[in-house]
């Protein structure tokens, strides 16, 4: 019995000893988990606490309103308008199918637009708004209205999107907005930051080089989320800053009237202020509606586009390549008479054609001019002078005036796909071409053929700096009143000077020219070529003293003209349309107080005389009658000389 | 000897009232109105079906841990083996007609309670272990033959509940087991074998894990592996843990749970959101009257005569330590995600029904300590 007891005793011991081992452990492992803990609620807090509010509150961007875009009179090419859109929220509707019946009865709901909805239902939570249709017409969002209560979770919503001017004559200077797209995202650092989804960027034109200012800065609206995203409440708003207007320099009633002038061909009109270089007109053709672009363009409509050989989507005054053609030459002689290779009484015997090492180079005029001078070279615009010039001036002579006078870099610089143009050189064929410099081809760049190729923006501007007395000029087309005062302050100087007879010249102007005399020469010839019988835009005139202007036609060749077609005479009119040449003109109005420089390219239009410069005469007209209400607009700013 | 060993007394019920363990009881009322409050915020402030049938719970199973302090412990003692015959069956039962949820088979359908016989399996293995563990002898316990039982009673039920498939309560009622094993005084020798046999066994086990099962160890060894999977519940606990600091982040002020960032909420993730609106103070605190649960259990253990009830006492103890302790540990990240419930916090039926039944076994050995069991 006692051993009986003693064995109860001795396990009870055993059983009380191991109890301790284990109890051990049991404190070991509470203290443990204090220490666990106290690592994530006391030394880890603050990281946990972030994540914990990273989990909670969600911030929602509200798009700020988009700066809009006005012509130099106020008028705005580029405004925002309501919209009529209708959002659904999916969650709200009870049958989906029974739903789109029903909008099919009332409005057109396509079966395709069906898919893309459903598609788009799935992608999303259920409770964030989906846009069936962006852009209703009144009658069609008032229908919508009248049925609504037949329709559970639909909610018409009136919202603000792009509008642009009817009448697309901006379409290519101010161009068009559009969804942000991958491409957008990645080429620009302010658009990930600001990372707004649904937001439309400017794609071209101004739109595109002003978008950030034009954005604005968009609201915060922060929110408390649950683990699904649903919003819970409202916690902060904090209002965003509205996109900046933008004044431009453009005058919407001569773009729209050059662009109709031009509507069917393709081409460019430039208009410019000699003085200040606001940029009056700058049209391209053919255009498009950019509207169209602001709530998607179909597929079939953007292969249209892509397809057309017109190239609508370019903006061919700044974008466009041509060669100067004889636009050019007043400048070749201005180059001549400064570098003092001829004299302005020198005179060529014009037989049609010169030879050099064996090779004929032609006259535009089969039978040749006769017996011309420098003056008589320009008004007729003969080559075969101007070939000789061109020997002797040579053509790393004349590739400084041209650089000098804007040609071959780019002319405004903040819009999208400036093209710089070439004017070339001998370094410039040899680095780029590889092969050394021929005489031959000095002579065809002195009639602005071979390499030579410009804008159509650059021979304005061309034109410009040398009407404005030979003075650099830097284009805009931004209308910022205070960037333009130093200028203007500095072209007031200048006046007072000529009005004095003081041969001085203002500080703040750069002199592009030795002899002032030599400026006054080629634009005599300029009057010669379009006010007196002979010149090439004779025709072209205007009578009225008001509106008498001076220019220069270009015909410029984009192919080589065989023996045989020169035998056959072809006409323009009777060669394909690809392989008929450019016509140009370039000019200044009016002549006796210069203020406005043009240039007209026509694509295969035929000759620069029949081609361009009636446009030209056209636009001219337009831009002188609205030159009294510019004028008011500038009155405080400029006193005319 | 053996006769003044154990004093043969008739307690009358007024003995047995007056020889209550009042502090356990407060302790256990104490958890019972923190997991209301802490249902209660799981509700978002409301009362609502968790709270509402939580309370209910609670009052009837509180109940019932009082009954059962008033049987004699040599009730115990005789129907151990009934009472782990029947849970086994109940064990088999599911297996057959279980009711489903969310793909293991774990409940039976009583009609009053869907009850989940392995939560009760946890006592009944311990009850069963205990005495058959208590007759024999220190000196014989290292023959063989006491170990086949043992091993053959434990197993079962683990592989029947590892089948349903619940991970989770199958370890939690090995655990229970061995720990009778352990402090009947089996060589530590052998303990250790087996652990060496487990931990080379333990690729084969590995291999026949379910997927889902392996997902879970990969997320407890690096849960950013898949945050919105697999590691999900595992950051979301440890964020909603950390972020509460030293105080919390006050009663009902939970954002993590509040805003359905936690998952199982209301069960296994319990301790999260109490740790998240209460912080470090009150975890500790809440970690602290577990703590003294364990002690008041040991001490009950302590003072009884017989080797039944001491053997049950400490068994127990340590089975409900490791219960809140697995559950802290798993919500804190410290172990891989298993199924199992935070002792009488997380809403669950059975297990709360299990904890009572244990406790009240534990009060019954308080109240009749100086019986012998026959």
């Amino acid at each position: 019995m006692l051993g009986q007891s003693d064995s109860y005793q001795n396990k009870s011991r055993l059983i009380t000893r191991r109890m301790f081992i284990l109890s051990s452990i049991k404190i070991a492992v509470f203290i443990s988990i204090v220490c666990r803990l106290f690592y994530l609620q006391i030394s880890e807090n603050i990281k946990y606490r972030s994540l914990s509010d990273k989990n909670r509150l969600r911030e929602w961007k509200t798009t700020p309103r988009r700066g809009e875009i006005e012509d130099f009179f106020g008028k705005k090419i580029a405004k925002n308008t309501e919209v009529f859109q209708l959002h659904m929220i999916p969650e709200d509707v009870p049958n989906l199918e029974t739903l789109f019946f029903k909008l099919s009865r009332i409005i057109n709901f396509s079966d395709r637009k069906r898919k893309s909805i459903m598609k788009r239902i799935k992608k999303r939570n259920p409770w964030e708004p989906i846009i069936v249709f962006d852009n209703l017409t009144w009658s069609e969002f008032s229908k919508l209205n009248l049925f609504l209560h037949e329709m559970q979770g639909l909610k018409p919503v009136v919202s603000i999107a792009r509008k642009y001017l009817e009448d697309n004559s901006s379409f290519h200077a101010i161009g068009y907005v559009s969804d942000t797209s991958v491409k957008d995202l990645k080429n620009n650092e302010y658009l990930r930051k600001i990372n707004i989804p649904g937001l439309k960027v400017g794609k071209n034109g101004l739109e595109k080089s002003l978008n950030e200012q034009m954005i604005g800065k968009p609201g915060v609206q922060r929110f408390e989320v649950n683990a699904y995203g649903k919003r819970i409440k409202e916690l902060k708003f904090i209002q965003g800053i509205n996109g900046k207007n933008i004044k431009t320099t453009i005058d919407q009633e001569v773009q729209k009237f050059a662009s109709d002038i031009i509507r069917e061909k393709s081409g460019s009109v430039c208009v410019m202020d000699i003085y200040t270089g606001d940029i009056i007109c700058m049209v391209s053709s053919p255009i498009y509606d950019p509207n169209k672009f602001v709530h998607g363009i179909s597929s079939r409509d953007w292969l249209q586009l892509l397809e057309n050989k017109k190239k609508p989507l370019i903006n061919k005054s700044i974008s466009g390549l041509y060669p100067p053609g004889s636009t050019i030459k007043p400048l070749v002689a201005l180059s001549a008479l400064e570098n003092d290779v001829i004299n302005p009484k020198h005179v060529i015997h014009c037989k049609g054609e010169i030879e050099l090492y064996g090779h004929k180079y032609r006259c535009w005029k089969k039978k040749g001019h006769g017996y011309m001078n420098l003056r008589d070279a320009i008004k007729q615009s003969c080559d075969v002078y101007f070939y000789e010039v061109a020997r002797r001036l040579g053509v790393d002579r004349l590739f400084i005036t041209a650089e000098n006078f804007g040609l071959g870099k780019k002319t405004l610089n903040n819009l999208k796909g400036e093209k710089k143009g070439v004017v070339p050189n001998t370094k410039w064929k040899l680095k780029n071409i590889g092969k050394g410099w021929v005489l031959g081809e000095t002579l065809i760049t002195g009639i602005g053929q071979g390499y030579f190729l410009t804008t159509p923006l650059q021979i304005c501007l061309m034109t410009a700096q040398l009407a404005n007395g030979g003075y650099e000029i830097k284009p805009r087309i931004i209308n910022d009143i205070y960037s333009i005062q130093p200028t203007i302050n500095a072209w007031r100087e200048e006046f007072s000077f000529r009005n004095n007879n003081i041969a001085s010249y203002s500080f703040g102007l750069r002199k592009l020219y030795r002899n002032p005399e030599n400026i006054k020469f080629v634009l005599d010839a300029l009057y010669g070529a379009t006010n007196e019988p002979m010149g090439t835009s004779y025709r072209s005139r205007l009578i009225n003293p008001e509106y008498v202007f001076a220019g220069k036609t270009g015909t410029s060749q984009i192919r080589t003209i065989t023996e045989e077609e020169r035998e056959l005479e072809l006409k323009n009119k009777d060669l394909p349309y690809e392989k008929r040449d450019h016509a140009l003109f370039t000019g200044f109005a009016p002549y006796k107080k210069p203020r406005y420089a043009i240039s007209v390219v026509i694509e295969h239009g035929g000759s620069g005389s029949s081609g361009a410069a009636p446009i030209a005469k056209k636009v001219i007209k337009k831009v002188l009658d609205r030159h009294k209400l510019r004028k008011k607009y500038q009155l405080d700013l400029f006193q005319e000389a | 000897m053996i006769r003044n060993h154990f004093q043969k007394r008739n307690q009358s019920i007024r003995d047995k009232v007056f020889s209550l363990d009042y502090l356990l009881i407060f302790l256990v009322l104490l958890l019972g109105v923190i997991s209301f409050f802490t249902m209660y915020s799981t509700e978002r402030g409301n009362i609502n079906y968790y709270t509402q049938s939580h309370i209910y719970r609670f009052s009837v199973f509180f109940l019932i841990f009082i009954v059962i302090s008033f049987f004699k412990i040599n009730f115990w003692y005789k129907t151990a083996y009934i009472f782990y015959s029947l849970v086994l069956i109940l064990l088999i039962v599911v297996d057959f007609y279980g009711v489903s949820s969310s793909g293991s088979k774990r409940w039976i359908n009583l009609l009053f309670i869907n009850l989940q016989p392995s939560e009760l399996m946890k006592v009944a293995l311990i009850v069963f272990l205990a005495r058959y563990y208590s007759k024999i002898p220190s000196e014989n316990i290292i023959q063989i033959k006491y170990i086949i039982l043992p091993v053959f009673v434990l197993f079962v039920p683990v592989v029947l509940v590892m089948s349903q498939p619940d991970l989770g309560t199958a370890l939690l009622i090995a655990i229970g087991g061995v720990s009778v094993v352990w402090l009947t005084g089996i060589r530590i020798k052998y303990f250790l074998y087996s652990f060496f046999t487990l931990a080379c066994l333990t690729p084969v086990a590995i291999s026949l894990l379910k997927p889902y099962q392996k997902a879970r160890i990969l997320t407890f060894i690096d849960p950013e592996r898949d945050p919105l999977g697999a590691g999900y519940q595992i950051i979301q606990s440890k964020i909603a843990v950390g972020s509460g600091g030293i105080f919390g982040k006050g009663f009902l002020q939970g954002s993590q749970s509040y805003l359905d960032y936690l998952p199982e909420k209301h069960t296994d993730f319990i301790f999260t959101l109490f740790s998240e609106e209460f912080g470090f103070v009150g975890s500790v605190i809440l970690l602290l009257i577990y703590m003294m649960i364990i002690y008041r259990i040991i001490k009950i253990g302590m003072n009884v005569r017989n080797n039944f009830a001491k053997l049950y006492c400490f068994s127990f103890a340590t089975a409900f330590f490791v219960y809140f302790t697995v559950n802290m540990s798993m919500v804190l990240g410290l172990l891989p995600i298993v199924g199992a419930p935070l002792p009488i916090l997380s809403y669950g039926g059975s297990s709360m029904l299990a904890i009572m039944i244990g406790l009240g076994i534990v009060m019954s050995c308080k109240i009749h300590s100086q019986d012998d069991v026959t």
